[in-house]
């Protein structure tokens, strides 16, 4: 049963490039960055308990190191592998750094770290165009193809970041994460390798974050600091794993995609107070359903059997 | 017979306070050793130096004939030394199953979670809590915890287990079944080191006794002759009481 309805999902996802417009098929594709997004965050967010909000700062820095090296020449696929590696290995970086602090300070640590690199990139203009942003190579192919060929290659993303995610959940990897979550002490004492552990947790939550940049810089074909260091891609991934349920595999995904829903049917019909409304509705849902989506009896309603 | 854990002049300060001062004694493969002393002694942080929550100030730690001080905590638990909490640590999210599978995982060499689970089901069986194995950690009763965290640490298959208050806030009957519990983990082969206030419990298990009083090893040999050692009844009672005993003697 279960299994089928995620053929079933798969089957229309490949299925709706030919029959929606490409409206449509603009907004199913940001849905999937969100996916993507929401996904990686959970990994040290949902399932290792460490607040992070350094997302912003992985996916602008994927989105100019694609960019750049779109730029010298490299083709558009290798450059997003580009992307998803340097974030990577950035955040492993990172990780080692600030994965010491707990809670707050841990939250405050990868807050600065978007604006921080933020400033670098405005002011190595010769390299990154600084705040007058940077130009793509422009595909040559038609407008109907192109939203096609990107909506195809983000749900790729998205598929390689959902298998990693279960995989990750069932390994010992996933199961210490959950032991750190609850009590990183007593995880020590046990026998795990706390810092290893997070900071794997830390880098999977930035790789699909920086593949997923440097694919928005091609799809958009032009970016600039304020635009791909944007906080709210730090903001938008935890209020999705949040209201889907965190810790889990459907959890963000659904996160993901009730979030894209309320953003733009709130945008279409708050026109001046948008945020606001959204606002009020994540503030609503997080006090009347703390734990997400996944936490209403919805396997009663489909008849599926709790595991 | 090379001593499985030695300590050669611990020191642990805490600014300036010492904690722990000079320490040295060695517990022999096989043994039941009872660590005492008043509140404050220092027995809690004698154990979380050899667990390496804290590091040593100064002096060594040598465990099965290699050192081990300024090993990181789960490096420490993989060589085979396991402990247990005064304040009881278990996973709160997770089933009794879980919490035991964790142990089994990641220091008792089970390769898959599933693996660690099989593990875990013998290990809670041991221990009395198979029943419970599928419950909430925390939902489990005081003297369950206990024992959750002895199936826990059991899970790592030590070498050495260093049981702190295990028998804390029990009743009668509950510790006089978690004597037979920690009984038969002796005749598993596992040494135990036990720190341990209660002396009905000292007396019946430990064929040693170390005792600590504001960080200075006081008194070390058998369990009955160090209860009459004049030293540790002061430690306990106060000089006014040994010299008031020794008038009636």
């Amino acid at each position: 049963m279960k299994r089928g309805f995620w053929i079933l999902a798969a089957i229309i996802v490949l299925l709706l490039p030919w029959v929606g417009n490409n409206y449509f098929i603009r907004l199913a594709t940001i849905m999937m960055l969100y996916c993507v997004l929401a996904l990686s965050w959970n990994f040290i967010g949902g399932l290792t308990g460490y607040p992070s909000f350094a997302t912003a700062a992985f996916f602008g820095l994927g989105a100019y190191a694609g960019a750049i090296s779109q730029g010298q020449g490299v083709p558009m696929y290798l450059a997003w592998v580009i992307g998803a590696a340097l974030a990577a290995i950035f955040a492993t970086g990172l990780g080692l750094a600030i994965l010491r602090l707990r809670g707050h300070y841990f939250a405050i640590a990868s807050l600065v770290v978007a604006d921080v690199l933020r400033e670098i990139v405005n002011s190595t203009t010769n390299l990154t165009g600084g705040g007058m942003g940077l130009n793509l190579p422009v595909l040559k192919l038609g407008v109907d193809a192109q939203a096609k060929l990107f909506y195809y290659c983000m749900f790729g993303i998205a598929l390689l970041t959902i298998f990693t995610a279960a995989y990750v959940m069932r390994r010992p990897l996933g199961f210490g994460l959950g032991c750190i979550k609850q009590n990183e002490d007593a995880a020590n004492i046990i026998g795990i390798n706390a810092t290893i552990f997070k900071t794997i947790a830390f880098s999977l939550s930035a790789v699909f974050v920086g593949g997923a940049g440097a694919f928005y810089a091609s799809w958009v074909n032009y970016i600039e600091p304020g635009d791909v260091f944007d906080i709210l891609f730090a903001i938008k991934p935890i209020v999705m794993v949040l209201l889907g349920g965190a810790g889990t595999v459907s959890g963000p995904i659904i996160g993901a995609i009730v979030f894209l829903i309320l953003e733009e049917l709130v945008w279409r019909n708050f026109l001046t107070f948008h945020a606001g409304v959204l606002g009020l509705i994540v503030v609503f849902l997080i006090f009347y359903l703390p734990d997400g989506i996944l936490d209403l009896n919805y396997r009663r309603w489909f008849g599926w059997r709790k595991n | 017979m090379n001593p499985i854990l030695q300590l050669e002049s611990v020191t642990r300060k805490f600014g300036g306070l010492t904690a722990l001062d000079e320490v040295s004694f060695q517990i022999n493969p096989g043994e039941i050793v009872g660590l005492i002393g008043p509140n404050g002694a220092g027995k809690t942080t004698l154990v979380n130096l050899v667990t390496a929550v804290y590091g040593v100030t100064r002096g060594r730690i040598f465990f099965d004939g290699q050192r081990i001080d300024g090993l990181k905590s789960h490096e420490i638990s993989r060589k085979g030394i396991a402990r247990t909490f005064q304040i009881v640590q278990p996973f709160p999210k997770m089933t009794v199953c879980e919490n035991v599978a964790a142990g089994a995982l990641f220091a008792g060499g089970a390769k898959s979670v599933n693996e660690a689970k099989e593990q875990a089901l013998e290990h809670l069986h041991f221990v009395g809590l198979a029943d419970l194995a599928s419950h909430s950690a925390a939902a489990l009763t005081l003297a369950n915890r206990k024992r959750l965290e002895l199936a826990k640490s059991l899970a790592m298959k030590p070498k050495l287990l260093l049981l702190d208050e295990v028998n804390a806030g029990l009743t009668n009957v509950e510790i006089n079944k978690a004597l037979a519990l920690i009984r038969s983990l002796a005749e598993r082969g596992i040494t135990i080191l036990i720190i341990e206030h209660l002396m009905k419990v000292v007396l019946a298990l430990c064929s040693r006794v170390v005792v600590l009083h504001h960080g200075q090893l006081i008194a070390e040999g058998a369990a009955t002759d160090v209860v009459r050692n004049p030293r540790v009844i002061e430690a306990y009672l106060g000089a006014h009481f040994v010299n008031q005993r020794q008038k009636e003697n």
